[in-house]
């Protein structure tokens, strides 16, 4: 296989390859209920134009807009044991996920990702909730592995951006142990010293948010998505009784401690920008579409930045 | 007076007959019905042979969760001695849902840690039925901390529905609580001996279960979700609780299959509640091998062993 079928030039690519646009080219806030132009909408990373609705986004058209230029290069995730429980309900666990494939064209609920943002090389991963709502079954578990094994081989920081209803139920208790799993994979970036940002989007429940999702160095999260760990309605038949607007949205949470911030999509990748290079101690992002600096020159005449930083800054992909 | 559960019916009317031949007996002194009991104990033993023989999934989620199953309480009181609670989370409050503090086991200074669940009305509402919230978590990552740096073995008792699902546990961030618990479990370089003694509800027993070993009784259950959960969402219909509990694999029979649990300790026939005697004695001889296997490892090769232990998970299926 060519190295180079693994770039996504994302302009071309987006517009030959989606599926979804000759049959709609308009499609309706699910909020204000405006009818958006495709186009209009995908440009904007699907956030509604009228209302500021965050909408679904795929990882990959979250990555186009992420990575500088839309480049970026997908790391290989090891496969796992394919339906280790030989599960079924009503369906065939394997027929649920061919048609998962079949509907979303991705192999599975996560992508991993290395590139730069604002010329500043990360490792990014993102959640795909339209993948069997983005369930953290094994496959994700490796996902997030493989990540912060690559992120630690490049001395990345590691962006990783959830969005599950859960634990993949049809992998029973082998995606429970997903969540001590990605908790090793958290810690070794922690002892590697590379920043972890989470950036929780709607939704982020269960097991997600009880274990990776919740041990970032920083937790960002799209205006109002919900993260919990029960979900609303488990909790009103608990419990019995009304909850309070705004429960388990992302404002919510901010106000309760759990995040650091809440960041509309479109403002993200600058946010990222700025977060990560000051936890990794550099200058701030060159605005403009300016050739790289001469690495030698550059780090000559200022301050020296810290070993590993220089490596990572100027390490040739 | 044993509580029965709904396949065990055949049974109680069985010993029932049995128990009141004997109470006729006792106010007549000149009927003779030995003979006529001990046909009937006879029986009883055989059918409560056949109906343990081969428990389907569904059946043991209900032994797991019998009433009168030995709790993480009784476990304490008849394994370890000089029991010493420790108490709260230094943040917020004590939540009684999680039980924990120093004691000995077999003179050797040990943290233990568990969920109690209560075995009567008030208290069950004590301790919240085993359902714990974020200050439970909390409190077990301060024991679990401490243990480390003191180097203590430590030892959790798993037996939990799951972690509580409350307006004021999700405000407190149930969710960072759970993560912070798993994570300290990977943490701590001491000896980290796990055994689901009831029920493993998904993440809030992960959260005490993330250990170097981690044994199962007999009939206990490890589960992502119950499997009336899981039926409710997968079959829409939350009776069909049985084939739920078939195909997610929870019995502590399949998740040593996978590797998922290092060991079974076997249960006194009918369930532990029937001789917890016997459960008790299984247990403290499970976890005196655990820790002797464990106890020449440096604390680096602890934090190492469990590591691996838990990426090597799921490199293997099961059979259809
Ligand atoms: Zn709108």
């Amino acid at each position: 296989m060519n190295w180079i079928t693994n770039y996504v030039r994302p302009r071309i690519n987006s517009i030959f390859s989606r599926r979804e646009v000759p049959e709609n080219l308009w499609k309706k806030c699910d909020e204000c209920g405006t009818m958006l132009f495709h186009r209009e909408l995908s440009d904007n990373q699907n956030v509604c134009t009228n209302c500021g609705h965050h909408m679904h986004i795929t990882p990959r058209d979250r990555f186009e807009a992420l990575f500088d230029a839309g480049v970026f290069a997908e790391v290989k995730v090891p496969e796992p044991v394919v339906d280790p429980l030989k599960f079924r309900d009503q369906k065939r666990y394997p027929d649920r996920m061919r048609a998962a494939q079949k509907k979303t064209g991705e192999k599975e609920a996560m992508l991993v990702a290395t590139g730069e943002i604002g010329r500043t090389p990360i490792v990014a991963c993102a959640q795909d909730f339209s993948f069997m709502g983005g369930s953290m079954g094994m496959y994700v578990g490796n996902a997030i592995i493989a990540a912060a094994q690559e992120a630690v081989k490049l001395h990345r920081p590691l962006v990783l951006f959830s969005a599950a209803g859960g634990a993949r139920m049809q992998e029973g208790i082998l995606s429970l142990m997903q969540m001590p799993r990605t908790t090793v994979a958290v810690q070794m970036l922690k002892e590697a010293g590379l920043p972890y940002i989470v950036v929780l989007t709607h939704p982020t429940t269960g097991g997600v948010t009880a274990s990776y999702a919740m041990l970032g160095d920083v937790h960002i999260s799209e205006p109002n998505a919900l993260i919990c760990f029960a979900g609303p309605r488990v909790i009103e038949q608990t419990i019995r009784e009304k909850l309070p607007d705004g429960f388990q949205r992302a404002e919510y949470l901010l106000d309760h401690g759990m995040l650091d911030r809440v960041v509309a999509r479109t403002e993200m990748r600058a946010e990222l920008i700025t977060i990560i290079r000051m936890l990794l101690n550099l200058p701030p992002q060159v605005h403009g579409d300016l050739p790289a600096p001469e690495p030698v020159a550059a780090i000559e005449n200022v301050e020296t930045p810290s070993e590993p930083v220089a490596t990572a800054e100027t390490k040739p992909e | 007076m044993t509580q029965y559960l709904e396949f065990e019916k055949p049974l109680a009317e069985i010993e029932g007959k049995a128990e009141e031949l004997r109470a006729m007996a006792r106010s007549n002194e000149e009927m003779d019905v030995d003979d006529e009991a001990a046909a009937l104990d006879k029986k009883a033993a055989q059918l409560l042979q056949d109906l343990y023989k081969d428990l389907t999934p569904w059946r043991k989620c209900q032994v797991a969760r019998h009433p009168e199953r030995p709790h993480c309480r009784d476990y304490i009181n008849e394994l370890f001695t000089e029991y010493t609670p420790l108490a709260g989370d230094r943040n917020f409050a004590d939540d009684l849902a999680v039980m924990g503090g120093l004691a000995r086991f077999n003179d050797q200074p040990v943290m233990v840690i568990g969920h109690e669940k209560g075995s009567d009305t008030k208290s069950r509402i004590t301790h919240n039925f085993g359902m714990a919230r974020p200050e439970g978590y909390r409190k077990a990552v301060r024991l679990m901390e401490m243990a480390g740096r003191f180097g203590l073995p430590v030892i959790t008792l798993v037996d939990t529905t799951g972690a509580y699902p409350g307006k004021g546990a999700e405000e407190r961030g149930q969710s960072e609580a759970i993560a912070r618990s798993t994570e300290m479990c990977l943490k701590i370089g001491v000896p980290l001996i796990s055994v689901i003694i009831g029920e493993g509800g998904s993440g809030g027993a992960v959260a005490f279960a993330t250990a170097n070993r981690v044994a199962m009784l007999e009939h206990a259950v490890y589960s992502v979700i119950s499997p009336e959960g899981c039926a409710s969402i997968l079959w829409k219909d939350a009776e069909k609780m049985r084939e739920a509990a078939e195909a997610l694999r929870l019995t502590a029979q399949d998740l040593k299959a996978l590797d998922v649990a290092d060991r079974i300790i076997p249960e006194p026939l009918g369930g532990a509640h029937r001789h917890p005697d016997a459960s008790f004695r299984a247990v403290e001889a499970a976890l005196r091998e655990m820790l002797a296997e464990l106890g020449d490892m440096k604390p680096a090769e602890l934090i190492a062993d469990r590591r691996k232990k838990f990426l090597d998970i799921g490199s293997k299926g099961l059979a259809a």
